[in-house]
């Protein structure tokens, strides 16, 4: 394609272009529906259900089943629509953003109390910084996993 | 004639609104944070504005991915705080300004900025948080509120230069309207923050430090500045700076008038995901 996307050589970094708001259409606009409290009310009754009366794909509908942020976002979903499941099960968007990284609530709460995520080597892929892809997943969760 | 007399910047953090709302300002964690908007607090007062002209973005409220405005101007009466997933945040409603809002829709549209006219409209947290920062928890807005809102959510984004031309052509169409009008440009959002995947928490406090000293003193070089550079320096999230170049873009100086009085700045780390940045110019 012809379209100039300098952003793909940023490492733990999905971008909303107009490619995934095409993917994600119906993903998002299910998030939209949460705005509304009696939508909130049903989805959590049955989540399952909720999520087949929209045109999405089993895959999203899934991601969405296991609250897996990093899997909604390649499959198109968008954080600020997102954030409404979120929001929907009572998380912030600390919780939100952390469950991201791989790292639990208080380590990913520290690293901000600590300035926050450094930007030395998460600047392209290929560098050597904690989002780079063979450093996933970090903290607690990356200790458990080796 | 209706004047801009200053521009305000400022981050516009959800969470900052969950701590006002909760009462939870006192606490150590948000002390630091409020503590930076204190002497701006005081300075509103001693500068009220008759209407604010509030740049800011819409988090997936008033436009889903129906329909993406990439500059909507709202022209309404008022405006209800939305229901963003939580409830709506318990602030007054805002007043509009229908006719000075339709006065700079006509010039700026003349000037060859499309923007979208929006008649009914609900507004969150990106333009009760900074009226709640800067004004406290009063119950009622003091002043009008013209809401601006600007597509940072689906890329392409509108460039810095864009914004930056833009905010000079806001400054025209405030000054050929009749009525004797004090007039602010808020320009919110930012600075250095991510909101997702694996690079989530990313804060680049030298970058950000560097863009605000490039703002005030070089805001034509600041304009200048790609999308990828925000994207890769400051976070997928930091794009919204280019929200600030619209309300510097509309400071005297950038008219050939004398440069800004800086009344404040005001840089923190962290409140939840990002970096907080505030920014105060007088025009002289």
């Amino acid at each position: 394609m012809g379209l100039d996307k300098p952003y793909k050589d940023i490492p733990g970094t999905i971008i909303f272009d107009a490619e995934q708001s095409r993917k994600g259409y119906h993903l998002n606009q299910f998030c939209m529906s949460l705005m509304k409290a009696e939508n909130r009310e049903r989805f959590k009754a049955d989540q399952r259900a909720y999520l087949d009366q929209w045109p999405m794909t089993e895959e999203q509908k899934q991601a969405v089943l296991d609250m897996d942020l990093n899997r909604a976002m390649a499959l198109g979903g968008n954080i600020y629509f997102l954030a409404k499941i979120g929001a929907t099960h009572g998380k912030s968007f600390q919780q939100m953003a952390g469950s991201m990284t791989g790292m639990n609530e208080d380590e990913y709460r520290a690293m901000m109390i600590r300035g926050g995520r450094s930007i030395e080597g998460n600047r392209r892929i290929g560098e050597d910084g904690d989002a780079q892809a063979r450093h996933q997943p970090q903290g607690q969760a990356g200790r458990k996993a080796s | 004639m209706a004047r801009i007399t200053a521009s305000v910047y400022t981050s516009h953090v959800p969470a900052i609104g969950a701590a006002i709302d909760l009462g939870k300002t006192g606490e150590p964690y948000w002390q630091p944070v409020f503590k930076g908007y204190e002497f701006s607090k005081q300075w509103i007062r001693q500068n009220r504005p008759d209407v604010i002209f509030l740049v800011y973005n819409d988090h997936a409220t008033a436009f889903s991915l129906d329909m993406i405005p990439t500059f909507a101007i709202g022209t309404a009466a008022e405006f209800i705080p939305a229901d963003e997933g939580f409830g709506p945040r318990p602030v007054p409603k805002v007043i509009g300004h229908p006719e000075l809002a339709s006065h700079i829709a006509h010039s700026v549209i003349q000037q060859d900025f499309d923007l979208t006219i929006v008649n009914k409209m609900e507004v969150d947290h990106g333009l009760t948080v900074p009226l709640s920062l800067m004004f406290g928890e009063p119950l009622a807005w003091p002043c009008k509120v013209i809401p601006f809102a600007v597509n940072v959510v689906q890329y392409p984004v509108p460039s810095g230069q864009r914004c930056f031309n833009l905010g000079q052509a806001i400054r025209k169409a405030v000054a050929s309207y009749d009525d004797d009008l004090n007039v602010q440009i808020w320009g919110t959002g930012g600075m250095s923050h991510q909101l997702q995947g694996p690079r989530a928490g990313l804060i680049n406090r030298e970058w950000d430090n560097a863009w605000l000293d490039q703002l005030i003193t070089d805001p034509a070089a600041a304009a200048r500045v790609p999308h990828i550079d925000y994207v890769r320096e400051a976070g997928s999230e930091g794009v919204e700076l280019v929200m600030w170049l619209i309300a510097r873009g509309a400071m005297a100086d950038v008219a050939g008038g004398k440069s800004p009085r800086v009344a404040h700045r005001f840089y923190h780390v962290p409140a939840s995901n990002t970096a907080v940045g505030h920014l105060i110019l007088e025009d002289q």
